[in-house]
């Protein structure tokens, strides 16, 4: 039933730890095939709220369906099709890779022998078959990751949930993971991911969902997120740092958005406001620089940038995402 | 370990993209509770085999007390060494299964708290099966512990009257006991979440009454509170009654039926208790 229905659709689902309110009214929808950002900081939310869709934990007030089935009443039919990548690896450490996939096949209805074939093809394509007969403890963060979601890709889910699949890794494991969903989206499967990197939501997820102190703050595509900021950044460098709090008052008179102070002294940049014509945006910037030539202000470089998801972010919930970010505030153009 | 993955990987190339991360064919048929617990039970297995120290009191106890009562208490307690196998080796038996009872349970307790114990609940399996599984492990253990107890008792002089009929029942007998005392360490496990308080507690509860029993020596030289204690005590019967069966010694039977309705009830007390609690599982 309901085949072209959306794969995820909840109602007003809260959930409480003793006082702690992790779910406060979350209302989703998820469309077939898509790849779905959970955005938000730790305790957020967010694993919350996949544990409700996987059926790990029940809502105490709300109604989710997930693929047409009801998230409390049709649990069981709704594990055999959703596959769930925990944030820690769900993994036996004393067991080797390859005897970690083995007993998922078994578990998932696999035969033995298809099991086996099974844990090879998905060893051979995450790159692991070199560590197939090695203990998992020995596995590095990456590798054990990987293992983790190849666990999840047993029998193909219609529905995979990755909560935050890359916290912790290095640059390079984080790309191979992304290249990784990317590639199981291609495959048919609906993505609901999380994560507290803006980055990654920004090149995985089509639709995304930014959640604050559980609830959803705001949703929409990377694009419109941006947008509802502002149509971008006006980063404005001058050649005389004394000009600054001159350059300041001009800026704050002729432009709306806040005027911000950058970490060089020779910086400051304003949060533009969307204006009702797009085209404006070039008439707005030029009078402010014509006002700062009239107000003798030598300006070393101008640049508009589009306002990153950090950006978007803080304006959306009025505090940065996660502490690495916020060290990136003013370097973001 | 990178060039064997290079080479792997290319002779291999429809393994790779998308390829080899779509299973072929539709999903498959859900396991089914015996399946699963099957699965379960052969991933006790494999942790046995990649660990195998986890077997060194299931090696041990059996050897140690067999070989230590029978050479240095034996003379004294049963005259001859020969004659006190008779009497002992039935009760290092039941000793040897009874005392590791409990590390299925702690095992158990370290699944239900990490990463892996999520995606086990996220399967679309019976919840009890990983319970069954890791009695299904236990059931190996007693079974190692068994055949350690008698080759060895063989190998020193020990002839069962009851002949291999008699030795496979009682074997059987001591781990369906072993098994239902597996279920009371799951119920445990479950409750208190934590393998070492498992282990421990497992030790602490089991200890007492294995000495205080008759595995070891008659009670007639005991003070009388003890008697009373050892007459009354499930080691005591179950030791009667392996006797009874090995050394083919089985009057009316009393100690075996015994121990089969003891068996019973411990099972249907705490079956149901440990499968209710791991539902209750987070």
């Amino acid at each position: 039933m309901a085949r072209d229905g959306p794969a995820i659709e909840a109602r007003g689902l809260v959930k409480a730890y003793g006082q702690t309110r992790a779910l406060d009214g979350i209302d989703l929808t998820v469309r077939r095939g898509q790849v779905f950002g959970f955005l938000g900081p730790n305790g957020a939310g967010k694993t919350t709220a996949i544990r409700i869709l996987a059926t790990l934990a029940r809502p105490d007030r709300g109604t989710a369906r997930v693929l047409g089935l009801d998230v409390v009443r049709e649990a069981d039919a709704i594990r055999a099709r959703v596959a769930v990548t925990g944030q820690f690896a769900s993994l036996d450490d004393d067991l080797t890779g390859h005897e970690n996939l083995v007993v998922f096949g078994r578990l998932r209805g696999l035969s033995r022998g298809a099991s086996r074939q099974r844990a090879d093809e998905l060893l051979a394509a995450f790159d692991l078959t070199g560590a197939a007969s090695r203990l998992v403890s020995g596995y590095s963060g990456g590798m054990r990751r990987r293992l983790d979601i190849g666990a999840s890709l047993i029998v193909t889910p219609d529905l995979l949930f990755l909560d935050e699949p890359t916290t912790g890794m290095d640059p390079r494991s984080q790309s191979q993971v992304w290249e990784l969903v990317r590639q199981i989206a291609a495959t048919g499967t609906t993505v609901l991911l999380t994560t507290q990197y803006l980055d990654e939501a920004d090149q995985l997820a089509e639709q995304i969902a930014v959640i604050d102190r559980g609830r959803i703050v705001a949703e929409g595509t990377s694009a419109q997120l941006k947008a509802r900021v502002g149509s971008g950044t006006l980063h404005v460098r001058l050649l005389d740092g004394q000009q600054r709090s001159q350059a300041q008052a001009v800026l704050a008179g002729t432009l709306q958005g806040p005027v911000r102070l950058g970490a060089d002294p020779l910086t400051l940049s304003v949060l533009l406001a969307t204006p009702a014509d797009p085209a404006d945006t070039g008439r707005l910037v030029g009078h402010a620089m014509t006002q700062l030539w009239r107000a003798r202000v030598a300006v070393a470089e101008v640049t508009v940038g589009q306002p990153s998801l950090h950006e978007a972010f803080l304006a959306l919930t009025g505090h940065p995402a996660s502490p690495a970010a916020a060290d990136h505030e003013d370097t973001n153009s | 370990m990178s060039t064997t993955t290079a080479t792997t990987s290319r002779a291999a190339p429809e393994a790779h993209g998308p390829g080899g991360l779509l299973a072929p064919g539709g999903p498959p048929r859900r396991a089914g509770p015996l399946a699963a617990s099957a699965a379960f039970g052969w991933r006790a297995m494999l942790k046995i085999k990649h660990e195998p120290n986890q077997l060194t009191d299931v090696i041990a106890i059996p050897v140690v007390f067999t070989v230590l009562f029978t050479y240095i208490f034996g003379g004294a307690i049963g005259g001859t060494p020969g004659h006190y196998l008779t009497t002992l080796l039935p009760g290092t038996l039941v000793m040897g299964i009874t005392a590791v009872t409990m590390y299925g349970g702690a095992r158990l307790a370290q699944d239900v708290t990490t990463g892996v114990f999520d995606r086990f609940r996220s399967l679309p399996i019976w919840r009890g099966a990983l319970v069954v599984g890791s009695l299904l492990g236990d059931a190996g253990r007693y079974l190692l512990a068994a055949a350690i107890v008698v080759i060895l008792g063989v190998i020193i002089g020990y002839r069962p009257d009851g002949g291999a009929p008699g030795v496979i029942a009682a074997v059987a007998l001591v781990i369906a006991f072993g098994l239902s005392l597996s279920w009371v360490w799951a119920a445990t496990a479950l409750l208190v979440r934590d393998p070492a308080t498992v282990s421990s507690l497992g030790l602490a509860v089991l200890l007492p009454p294995t000495f205080a029993s008759n595995i070891f020596v008659q009670p007639r030289t005991m003070p009388g509170w003890l008697q009373a204690f050892v007459k009354v005590n499930p080691i005591s019967h179950l030791a009667d009654a392996t006797r009874d069966l090995m050394n083919n010694t089985a009057g009316a039977g009393g100690a075996v039926a015994w121990s089969l309705v003891a068996t019973a009830a411990i099972t249907l007390v705490f079956a149901p208790l440990a499968l209710h609690l791991y539902s209750k599982q987070a």
